[in-house]
């Protein structure tokens, strides 16, 4: 069908998500796809430095070897990330997700360094910790305020007796999730087609200066993707605790 | 009217060249908030850290607009919604 790109002899240029394994779930077609798989391998990346971080910091020492110091300077920076946007009561209420959810995005936008298809350019991955965090704000929204607070607001520019607004500010509301997942599948999956042109069409001339792309594509762009993500999280969160500081 | 397969993945491929043009306003957007950090951190240098993380983030959050042109772009040609 792409009869441009196959023309180039470029038939290797993949950046699609493939279908490993099919069985059947009451009923319903369901694949097994790359992206489960490289999820899968994040995930055990990370569950295996978390399970060492531990036995290291188990018999810490005063003067911290190497390993320590990393895992060390890792909880410092994300702590100071987190307190300093959330304050001090929220941030130890939510520096453990926040800490979670940035370590996982940052290496999955990593890992296209190590031959993985990234699982963060899956639409699936990326709705499901936005809709995380939309059900965080929604849920601290109303434990916070009365449902007359929240109704107020949401027809916040007029008066709670004519609720025009109240449809757009709802569709606000919604946008939230969509272009917070929209913006970081986005990202990587332009890195991802781009690196893959490169390799595709490129053939033999690509060799070694793709480093330097990659040092933007994956490092810079995913650092910065995942680095807003967590500090939009953050903020959405912290704006429905108001001033109860 | 009946339409063939090419005929729909050629304008398919203008439409996502059309789409693409998202790409206008966040380059804008991006280039003066760039260009007033760069202001910021003539006025005042010591907060150089400061508003270099601020402009980052403002501007991947104006990026998301261009990206959703991408986006429509990217759908048009490879997911094929119209053929």
């Amino acid at each position: 069908m792409r009869h441009g790109l196959v023309l180039s002899g470029a038939a290797d240029i993949d950046f699609m998500v493939h279908g490993i394994l099919k069985y059947n779930f009451f009923g319903h077609e369901v694949w097994i796809t790359t992206t489960h798989v490289c999820v899968l391998i994040v995930m055990l990346i990370l569950i295996g430095f978390g399970i060492i971080a531990r036995r290291t910091m188990l018999k810490a020492t005063e003067v911290p070897g190497t390993f320590q110091n990393v895992v060390e300077f890792i909880v410092e920076a994300l702590s100071n990330m987190v307190y300093g946007v959330m304050g001090k009561k929220n941030g130890s209420r939510f520096v453990n997700y926040i800490g979670t959810i940035f370590i996982f995005i940052l290496f999955s936008n990593i890992s296209g360094l190590f031959g993985l298809r990234n699982p963060t350019a899956d639409y699936g991955v990326t709705l499901a910790m936005a809709l995380i965090t939309f059900t965080l704000i929604h849920f601290w929204q109303f434990k916070n305020n009365s449902v007359k607070d929240v109704y107020v607001g949401w027809c916040s520019p007029l008066p709670p007796w004519l609720p025009i607004w109240l449809p757009i500010n709802l569709i606000g509301e919604i946008a939230v999730p969509i272009s917070l997942s929209l913006r970081l599948f986005a990202n990587v999956l332009s890195g991802l087609i781009m690196m893959a042109l490169v390799y595709g069409l490129l053939g033999w001339v690509a060799t070694l200066w793709p480093a330097a792309l990659h040092v933007y594509f994956d490092l810079f762009s995913g650092a910065i993707q995942t680095y807003v993500f967590c500090m939009l999280t953050m903020t959405y969160i912290s704006d429905q605790f108001g001033d109860k500081e | 009217m009946e339409f063939n397969e090419n005929f729909i993945l050629g304008c398919s491929a203008i439409g996502a060249g059309l789409a693409v043009i998202a790409g206008i306003g966040p380059g804008i957007g991006q280039g003066i908030a760039a260009g007033h950090a760069a202001a910021a951190v003539g006025r005042n240098p010591g907060a150089k850290s400061d508003v270099t993380t601020t402009m980052l983030l403002g501007q991947a959050v104006a990026e998301t607009t261009g990206l959703y042109g991408l986006l429509i772009a990217l759908l048009l040609l490879f997911v094929k919604p119209l053929v």
